[in-house]
Order: C-alpha cells, then sequence, then structure tokens
C-alpha cells in the first residue's frame, strides 16, 4: 500500500468532521491534530475503522499550569500498511477533567490510560478498571502535575539551583 | 485453550484456591506479582500488579539536562541498555536537527544490533531453562559475556551503558572492540546454530510451547503489541523497515514473521532475528572500511561536548562546555516523537520542549508495559506452567515495564 500523505489525510479528516479538527502542524512529518473532548471516540473511531489506523502507539497527557485548559490529553496512532502517524490531542481543564475511554476501540488502551490517571489524574469515563497503576493505592497526589515537587521541599541540601537547574 | 468446566453452585468441586505468584518468584524472573485463582492447576483468573521499581523516571527527566537523561534511559530495558540510549540520542538529534556522518550511524547500527542479540539470547536462553533445559542457556550465556566485553572497550561499562552522547560518542572504536566484534562474528554463529539444533526440532520443548498462548494477529494489534510478540503472530511491523532511522535503509536484512503468535513461534522469530542482526553487524563493518576511520561524532560543537583536553587549551571549547553544562544554548519549541525498534517492540521517545535545556514534557512509551497487560486476560483457562512460559517468552523486563 502507498504511503498515505499527510495533507490527504487531514482533507479526510477536515471532510468527516469539518471544524472540529483543528490542524496543529506537522512537527517533524507528524500530522498534529486538536480536537474536542465530544469527538474524541468518533475521531479515533473513524481513524481506526475508516482510515485504517489500526495500531494505537500511545495515550499520555501534558501538564500546562500556565494555560488556560490545563491538561492536554495526547494520543499516538498509526496506520501500519499506509505508513503515517497521526497525533490527536485534547485539551482540558483543570475542575473537569473527564474524557470518554479508548477501550472500546482498542484492549490496548487500558493500562496507558490507567497510567495517565495515576499521574495526571485525568478520569476516563467508560472505563472498566480506572486504578491507579504504578504508584500506591492510598496516594492522594498526582505526581507528574508540574505543582507537584520532584523530592521532599524540607531538603535543604539538593535544592535544584545548587545544580545550576 | 481448554474452557474452565462448569459446576454447580453446591459441588464442592467448584471450590477455587488463589495463588499469589511473586512479586518476587524465581519463575517469574523480575518483580511481578500476578494474583491467580486457580482451579486444580488451571487458571480461572488472573490480576496483575505492577509498579514495584518504578522510580519516576518522566518526573525526574523534567529536572534534568538532555545529556544527563541518558543514564535514566539505561535503566528501562537493562538488557539492552545500548539500543534506549541511541534512541533517546536520536529523538534529542531529530528535535536540534542534527544530521550524523555516516560512520556514527554504522557504529550505532552495530551497537544496536549487538544489543538485540544479547537481549534475545537472554530470553530465549530463559525461556529453555523454563521448560527443563539448562545447557542452551549456559552455551550461550558466554556470547552475551563477550558483547559485554565489546562495551566496555567502547563506554567502559556493561550493563547500565550510557553509550554515546548526543551527537555520536564520546571516544572512537578501539582497536580492541573492533577485534571482538569480529570474534563475535566469528565464533557466535556456530553456538547459535547449536542452541538451535538443540531447541528447534526437539519433541520435549515442541510439546511444551506449540499452540501454548497463542494470539491472533486482530488480538495483538488491539493491543498495541509491538516487536517479535507482534510479528510472531503474523504482522509484518519492524520500525527498522517501516521508518529507518540511522541509515537501516542501507543494510539488506529481513523481518522474520510467525504464522500464530504461540510460544513456539516467538522463539522461533526470535532466533531468526538474532541471525538478521548477524547479517546487519557484518555488512555494517564491510561499510566501516570505506568510511573515514577517525570520525566518531558529528560536527556540532553547541551540543556535542568538547573533551576536556581541549576544554583547558582552547578558548572555543571552554565557551561551549560551560554553554552545554549551565544550559545556555536555545533548543527548538516543539514536540518530536521518535521510535526505534527496541528488542521488545516499538520503543518510543515523547519529547516536548518549551526551549529550555531540559524537556518539558518527556514520555517512554515501553513496550514491556503495553505488551504485559494482555497477560492476566490471556492465561485464563491456562495451566499454570504454561502461564509461566508465556511470561518468558513475553521477555517483560520490569525496568522497562515500570520506569
Amino acid at each position: 500500500m502507498a504511503k498515505v500523505s499527510n495533507e490527504e489525510l487531514l482533507q479526510q479528516l477536515t471532510a468527516k468532521f469539518g471544524d472540529q479538527i483543528i490542524p496543529e502542524g506537522e512537527p517533524f512529518g507528524l500530522l498534529t491534530v486538536e480536537t474536542a473532548r465530544e469527538n474524541i471516540i468518533a475521531v479515533l473511531g473513524y481513524l481506526k475503522s475508516d482510515l485504517n489506523f489500526i495500531h494505537l502507539t500511545d495515550i499520555t497527557a501534558i501538564h500546562y499550569p500556565e494555560k488556560e485548559k490545563q491538561f492536554a490529553v495526547v494520543y499516538h496512532v498509526h496506520n501500519l500498511a499506509g505508513g503515517v502517524r497521526i497525533r490527536v490531542k485534547v485539551a482540558l481543564t483543570t475542575d473537569d477533567v473527564h474524557i470518554p475511554t479508548a477501550v472500546n476501540i482498542w484492549e490496548g488502551a487500558n493500562w496507558m490510560e490507567r497510567e495517565t490517571y495515576d499521574l495526571f489524574g485525568i478520569l476516563f469515563d467508560g472505563h472498566p478498571d480506572l486504578r491507579r497503576i504504578l504508584n500506591v493505592d492510598d496516594m492522594t497526589a498526582f505526581p507528574m502535575r508540574k505543582e507537584y515537587p520532584l523530592e521532599d521541599p524540607n531538603r535543604v541540601d539538593k535544592r535544584d539551583y545548587f545544580f545550576g537547574r | 485453550m481448554q474452557n474452565h468446566p462448569v459446576f454447580t453452585d453446591n459441588d464442592p468441586q467448584n471450590e477455587t484456591s488463589t495463588l499469589n505468584l511473586g512479586p518476587t518468584h524465581p519463575a517469574t524472573h523480575g518483580v511481578f506479582q500476578n494474583v491467580l485463582e486457580l482451579d486444580g492447576e488451571r487458571i480461572v483468573s488472573g490480576v496483575s500488579t505492577i509498579g514495584y521499581i518504578h522510580r519516576a523516571f518522566e518526573k525526574i527527566a523534567e529536572h534534568r539536562p538532555f545529556y544527563q537523561i541518558t543514564p535514566l534511559t539505561d535503566r528501562l530495558n537493562y538488557c539492552s541498555s545500548p539500543i534506549n540510549n541511541m534512541g533517546w540520542h536520536m529523538t534529542v538529534e531529530k528535535l536540534l536537527g542534527i544530521q550524523l556522518p555516516k560512520r556514527v550511524e554504522y557504529l550505532r547500527v552495530i551497537i544496536m544490533e549487538l544489543a538485540r542479540i544479547t537481549d534475545h539470547i537472554v530470553c530465549n536462553g530463559v525461556l529453555g531453562v523454563d521448560t527443563g533445559a539448562f545447557t542452551g542457556f549456559l552455551y550461550m550465556m558466554q556470547w552475551r559475556e563477550h558483547v559485554y566485553e565489546i562495551y566496555e572497550e567502547i563506554c567502559g561499562s556493561r550493563l547500565t551503558t550510557n553509550i554515546g552522547r548526543i551527537g555520536g560518542f564520546e571516544r572512537n572504536f578501539n582497536d580492541i572492540a573492533f577485534a571482538k566484534i569480529k570474534s563475535f562474528l566469528t565464533g557466535f554463529p556456530p553456538v547459535l546454530k547449536e542452541f538451535e539444533a538443540l531447541f528447534t526440532r526437539n519433541r520435549i520443548f515442541i510439546d511444551r510451547t506449540k499452540d501454548v498462548a497463542a494470539v491472533t494477529a486482530e488480538t495483538a494489534l488491539s493491543y498495541s503489541w509491538s516487536g517479535p510478540l507482534l510479528r510472531a503472530a503474523g504482522v509484518d511491523y519492524d520500525v527498522r523497515a517501516q521508518e529507518p532511522y540511522s541509515s537501516y535503509e542501507d543494510f539488506d536484512f529481513e523481518v522474520p514473521v510467525g504464522s500464530n503468535g504461540d510460544v513456539y513461534n516467538r522463539f522461533l522469530v526470535r532466533n531468526e532475528e538474532m541471525w538478521q542482526s548477524l547479517r546487519i553487524i557484518e555488512q555494517a563493518m564491510a561499510k566501516l572500511e570505506k568510511e573515514d576511520s577517525s570520525i566518531f561524532h558529528a560536527d556540532v560543537p553547541e551540543f556535542y561536548l568538547p573533551p576536556k583536553e581541549e576544554v583547558y587549551n582552547n578558548m572555543e571549547a571552554l565557551i561551549y562546555h560551560f554553554k552545554i553544562v549551565m544550559g545556555e544554548i536555545d533548543t527548538p519549541k516543539t514536540e518530536v516523537y521518535h521510535s526505534v525498534e527496541g528488542a521488545n517492540g516499538e520503543l518510543g521517545f515523547y519529547l516536548l520542549s518549551d526551549g529550555g535545556r531540559t524537556p518539558y514534557r518527556l514520555h517512554f512509551r515501553r513496550p514491556s508495559f503495553i505488551n504485559y497487560q494482555m497477560y492476566a486476560p490471556m492465561s485464563r483457562g491456562m495451566l499454570l506452567s504454561d502461564a509461566i512460559i508465556n511470561m518468558s517468552s513475553l521477555n517483560i523486563i520490569a525496568g522497562e515495564l515500570d520506569a
């Protein structure tokens, strides 16, 4: 199968979803689009069933404390036969970190979403087993959020500025 | 897979027992806990618990300059650290737009393929041990030791290698390293052949592994599997072939594919991958003859740490040394995803840079983490002893599982 170009892919997506797909550029050749939480399952489902993106590479999140929408959930999806990847992002606000789960599309999303919940506190609605996966169950914080300090803040011997950080 | 027999509610045979397999069990080769519900020897259900060696690498990486993250990647899949190191260097080089000389890329290919061989030696050797044959493991382990000696010549360490730098290698390969690579290329194939003779047509081994934990291509893809496991299920996805990095497009190699994804197929795929890796190393050694033997890094003084002698005697080197160490060099404000074919599958690095010296966010796509989530569901209805060899052949490395 011939390699699918990014323009072609973006065209197909905008033909289906119109202005719900906001292109964010192609950093290093990887097409990046943003969409709203209401559409994410439809977009991922369309990518898988109609555009042959059968391999879910990764799900993760980013925390931007300075932005209005502080969280971005990032999906990397791969069309193995067409040799093309796409990155789909959904922005969420701090007081409403709900997003529908992708487990019904790919079984593999299960642990990726659990990891994202564990580290960022993103709540995947409809997830069959949304528990912490890497950290202990009774932990209350979400450690990958930027406000969470790397080490015990009471220690004075390991302050970052001693090391030029 | 056989179905669990159905009993009535008041039948005494309906009782099941709970077995806590792990977190430290000699048969699991790592820190994995599975709480299994057993009916006799047959597994009814299971729950995997992970995170016993979670070290928060992604958080630590947000506080470290790019060149100090390499030692963290060592500790992901510690059976093939050089692949992780190179994958990380390539991610940063992609971000910074650094083009490497061909010789450096070929040297990297040699190191990565040696690492792939050592990883498969451990996996297939241990699969033999778990099915009751220690001999093959012992024969092959000697050659893993040989590869570790090659690493020692190149970077000074063995397991957690921290090999190479952003922009190339910290020093050139010496003659001993090349001599050892050559002796590996002549000495290892007969041993691998002997190993295959011990296992591939061995009646006992085939009975233990054939049709055990078979996985269809659809299921494997749905669970986002990659690497030898996905290829054993019949999907010919290999990052080296599909999105060549580090000049893999210059090499002639085959991507072995299995048929039904059982333990035996995975074993065969890994064995064949070792032969292909040997082929690649041979080609790389031949290609190196034509390159200038003094080149071992790209000419990027603003990102490549200069040698210490130059720092003390040369002003430019001193300036760059300070700029790199103090992080005064701007990086592009963008995001990059780069993946390499790790020994267990697609090892991806998702790096988000805000222009500073440290990543704003770094995420590792760890193949072991993603491959392992099928373990508990696929163990249902399996015999306990089959579940053990299934775990061996999934080749889950605890460091890569937890990160």
